[in-house]
């Protein structure tokens, strides 16, 4: 293993990695500017609709990505009957069509810290920099990149790591990474001590994708006064605008519009992929199984950790709290290998009663969500929690209430909202989920991501868009709560950034 | 300090500018001036629209009409509108926005143009004309409040602007640093004959950085006018009660008296019937008597402030030197001023406080 083909993976992961950075960058942070400093004919749309891209998993969009412009697929069907069977089409089984398609699937995170960053920080220093004889670009050049860098840098993080974690995508595109070399190993081989090593080494990679951060963010974090707002918008006409409309329009239509459609199209033109529908009830009830499980489980956690840590008062306790998050850093794959190790352990131990290793695992796939997804919970009840005032607490206990009273009268009740949206989050990501479930599930055990991998391993594309279209549309569900909330009260994208950012942060520390 | 005088400093003219935002009118036609290497604060009550007006002069907003012109050449009317980063302006943001990524000698040296010659000298002359040599490798985040705002105003001058605009800017400094760094700019500011508008919603502190202020409310100039000019002879009671505290009194004008609750009062011009006569707090003098009573005496250490009652109607009266009376005393008032400014009844508004 380690001297036949595992040099070539760690460079195509290396070269993976690079560039969907360097796409997510240009494409997120581009967007980002486009939307923010000007002004044109759709542009409040597609300040939101930017985000949805968010919703669709790489897995999902590589597969359709595939069938569309395939050798069998419409694109090139069409291109050969008008131009003769030699026309000239690039390799989409390649590194490079993996990253366009992860870069789409991902530039939502660059974009949306990219957004905040200029939003919140840059406004009034953009402004005193024009003063000082810079135009918009050399401004832009000058002041507003370099002071949304450690936000960029953050956005650029959380790409690499879901890129690192992904080891389906890169599988329908033939694209050997180190994260498929651990599902072969484990799956295909039964080698625990390499997938082991493998697994080692990923986590090497997140290290030193972190230490790049620490590069990337240059000295330090800039924080302005002042309530956020868009720089002055510039009104763009005239061929500026159609360029711009375009730009955003074509993101959108490849991201997101265009994969629907075919999805959509696929459920149509077959209807007899939806028959059979025990079956898709069962893989939902799977998938949701899982996710309530994990979500409930996280913000029960969470709660714990970040009321425990507020009220110890003591250091060790709240840095304590603070690393249960770090999980988030972890890359799927990894945490699966390692709670995989742990279920060795224990049904070594317990023998080899079959409904007590089905348990075993299941319990294992809920604990390695845990692990996983901690933080996504534990930012949303400790950003709540952080609205609890010390006055208040001391007005309870000023009026005779314990720290068990305090704790079940002030915290829960008050952290309630919070521990919601931390649910809700965990439970999407749980249900988008595909590393970890693959390699810790149970033999028989099918959930509704497996469920569109295996059909899309298998080019069943058609029967594989009813559940990619269940998967979509539930992501879509904390998007559009959020965007709802954006519109209520301007300003919450920087709250949203921010919380990604402290995520990032406290995964980081 | 080897200061190097303006010689670029020029006329600033603001003819008619107005300014909708979101339909609401912010500007209603605004006409100021500031004459070359002078000063004037504009003065206002908050959302008088006093910061738009200075940003529309900046180029950060675009103004729907009116003429803004600096030297004779024109920054923005109807066709033209000359970017920001052309105008030769300099500005001071009321948070200073320094560029935080930056070390202290790079944002001073930020708007010099390529060409500059001794960049470096240009750069530690500015720091050392706002008292702050040698801070040049500092970053601004490890500088104490004061000094970042030295070097927000050394960035802006560094350049040489044909103008100069700071918006509240000593808002963010603590008291009693405020008081000192407001006498260095004013210094400094006046040295480099630089052209400068300060906003402010501070009257004391309008009276000390301009040698004209310019009292704007709902959008237009009220009145422009030195310190002295404005204080003893508003334009209006609104202007009048907005510059320093004031006794508003009905009168009955004829010709150059006005009889009051206070007797009668000698006015500047000559007016007749119904009138609002001006007198500030400080130039009533109290004396034993039974014309009015004592109601509540502040002591502020160099002076004391009474309010006195006299027939129903509450005079402020303002002495030297701690309270002689007590609440509950009797008194007699004399008024020991100038001629009084007064207006026609009709045209008196309600207190701005």
């Amino acid at each position: 293993m380690w001297g036949g083909p595992l040099p070539e993976m760690m460079s195509t992961t290396g070269v993976l990695l690079v560039l969907v950075g360097a796409g997510t960058l240009v494409l997120g942070t581009g967007l980002a500017w486009l939307t923010t400093a000007n002004q044109f004919p759709g542009r409040r749309i597609f300040t939101w609709a930017l985000m949805l891209p968010l919703a669709m998993p790489a897995y999902i969009l590589g597969f359709v990505f595939l069938a569309i412009l395939d050798f069998a697929g419409p694109v090139q069907t069409a291109l050969r009957s008008g131009f003769g069977p030699e026309v000239w089409f690039p390799d989409v089984s390649s590194t490079v069509g993996v990253a366009i398609v992860m870069s789409l699937s991902l530039y939502p995170y660059v974009y949306i810290l990219a957004r905040a960053a200029l939003r919140e920080q840059t406004p009034a220093t953009y402004e005193a920099a024009r003063m000082l004889g810079d135009n918009r670009m050399a401004a832009l050049r000058r002041v507003v990149l370099p002071m949304a860098r450690p936000s960029l840098a953050a956005g650029i993080v959380l790409v690499m790591m879901e890129t690192l974690t992904d080891f389906a995508t890169v599988q329908y595109f033939n694209v050997q990474t180190v994260s498929v070399g651990i599902y072969q190993v484990w799956r295909g081989m039964f080698d625990r001590e390499t997938a082991v090593e493998l697994a080692a080494l990923v986590l090497f990679i997140a290290l030193f994708i972190i230490g790049l951060e620490r590069l990337l963010r240059g000295p330090a974090r800039f924080h302005q006064r002042g309530a956020p707002r868009d720089i002055e918008r510039v009104p763009l006409r005239g061929w500026k605008a159609v360029v711009a409309v375009s730009i955003c329009g074509s993101v959108l239509a490849a991201a997101i519009v265009v994969p629907l459609v075919q999805l959509l199209y696929w459920l149509w033109a077959s209807p007899a992929v939806v028959t059979d529908m025990t079956r898709a009830f069962e893989f939902l009830s799977n998938s949701l199984g899982m996710a309530v499980a994990a979500a409930f489980g996280c913000v029960f956690f969470a709660m714990l950790a970040a009321g425990g840590a507020r009220f110890s008062g003591s250091t060790l306790v709240r840095r304590a709290a603070h690393l249960v998050t770090v999980g988030y850093a972890v890359p799927g794959p990894v945490v699966a290998i390692g709670v995989l190790v742990m279920i060795g352990w224990v049904s070594g131990a317990a023998g080899s009663n079959p409904a007590g290793i089905v348990l075993l695992s299941l319990t294992g796939l809920v604990y390695a969500y845990i692990v996983r997804f901690m933080a996504l919970g534990y930012g949303s009840v400790d950003a709540s929690m952080e609205k609890i005032t010390p006055s208040t607490v001391d007005a309870a206990h000023t009026l005779g209430a314990g720290p068990p009273r305090v704790m079940r009268q002030i915290y829960f009740p008050m952290a309630g909202a919070g521990a919601a949206a931390g649910a809700v989050l965990v439970a999407i990501d749980v249900l988008k989920e595909l590393p970890i479930v693959l390699l810790i599930r149970p033999f028989g055990f099918t959930t509704a991501s497996v469920w569109v991998w295996e059909l899309a391993s298998e080019s069943r594309w058609a029967a594989a868009a009813v559940p990619a279209l269940l998967i979509v549309l539930t992501a879509m569900i904390p998007i559009a709560i959020y965007l709802g909330r954006e519109r209520r009260r301007p300003g919450s994208a920087v709250a949203l950034g921010a919380r990604v950012a402290t995520w990032v942060e406290a995964a980081v520390e | 300090m080897g200061i190097v005088k303006t010689s670029s400093s020029r006329r600033l003219v603001v003819r008619g500018v107005t300014k909708d935002f979101e339909g609401e009118r912010v500007l209603r036609g605004v006409d100021l001036t500031v004459d070359r290497g002078s000063s004037v604060t504009l003065l206002g009550p908050s959302g008088c629209g006093k910061t738009t007006l200075l940003r529309a002069i900046a180029g950060l907003e675009r103004p729907d009409a009116g003429t803004i012109s600096l030297g004779g050449k024109t920054l923005t009317n109807g066709e033209t509108f000359v970017a920001p980063e052309r105008r030769h302006i300099g500005m001071v943001f009321q948070d200073w926005a320094l560029f935080p990524h930056l070390d202290v000698a790079t944002n001073v040296a930020y708007g010099l143009p390529k060409s500059t010659e001794n960049r470096g000298a240009v750069v530690e002359e500015t720091l050392e004309m706002v008292g702050l040599s040698g801070f040049g490798r500092r970053m601004p985040s490890t500088l104490s409040g004061g000094e970042q705002q030295r070097v927000a105003i050394a960035r802006a001058i560094a350049p040489r602007p044909d103008a100069l605009l700071l918006d509240e800017p000593f808002s963010n400094l603590d008291a009693g640093l405020r008081a000192i760094v407001r006498s260095d700019t004013r210094a400094l500011l006046r040295e480099l004959e630089m052209t400068t508008l300060f906003v402010t919603h501070d009257q004391g502190e309008a009276f000390v950085l301009g040698d004209e202020v310019a009292v704007m409310k709902d959008g237009v100039i009220r009145q422009q006018a030195p310190p002295g000019v404005l204080y003893s002879a508003p334009i209006d009671p609104w202007v009048a009660a907005f510059v320093g505290e004031a006794n508003l009194l009905l009168a009955n004008a004829e010709g150059r008296t006005a009889h009051t609750v206070l007797g009668s009062i000698p006015l500047a011009d000559q007016a007749f019937g119904k009138h609002t006569v001006l007198l500030r707090p400080e130039q009533i003098y109290l004396a034993p008597g039974s014309e009015g009573q004592v109601k509540s005496v502040e002591f502020y250490g160099h002076d004391c402030s009474y309010r006195v009652d006299v027939d129903g109607t509450e005079i402020i009266v303002r002495s030297i030197a701690a309270p002689v009376f007590a609440r509950g005393d009797h008194v007699s008032l004399s008024y020991q001023g100038p001629e009084a400014v007064s207006y026609p009844t009709a045209e008196a508004e309600s207190n701005p406080s």
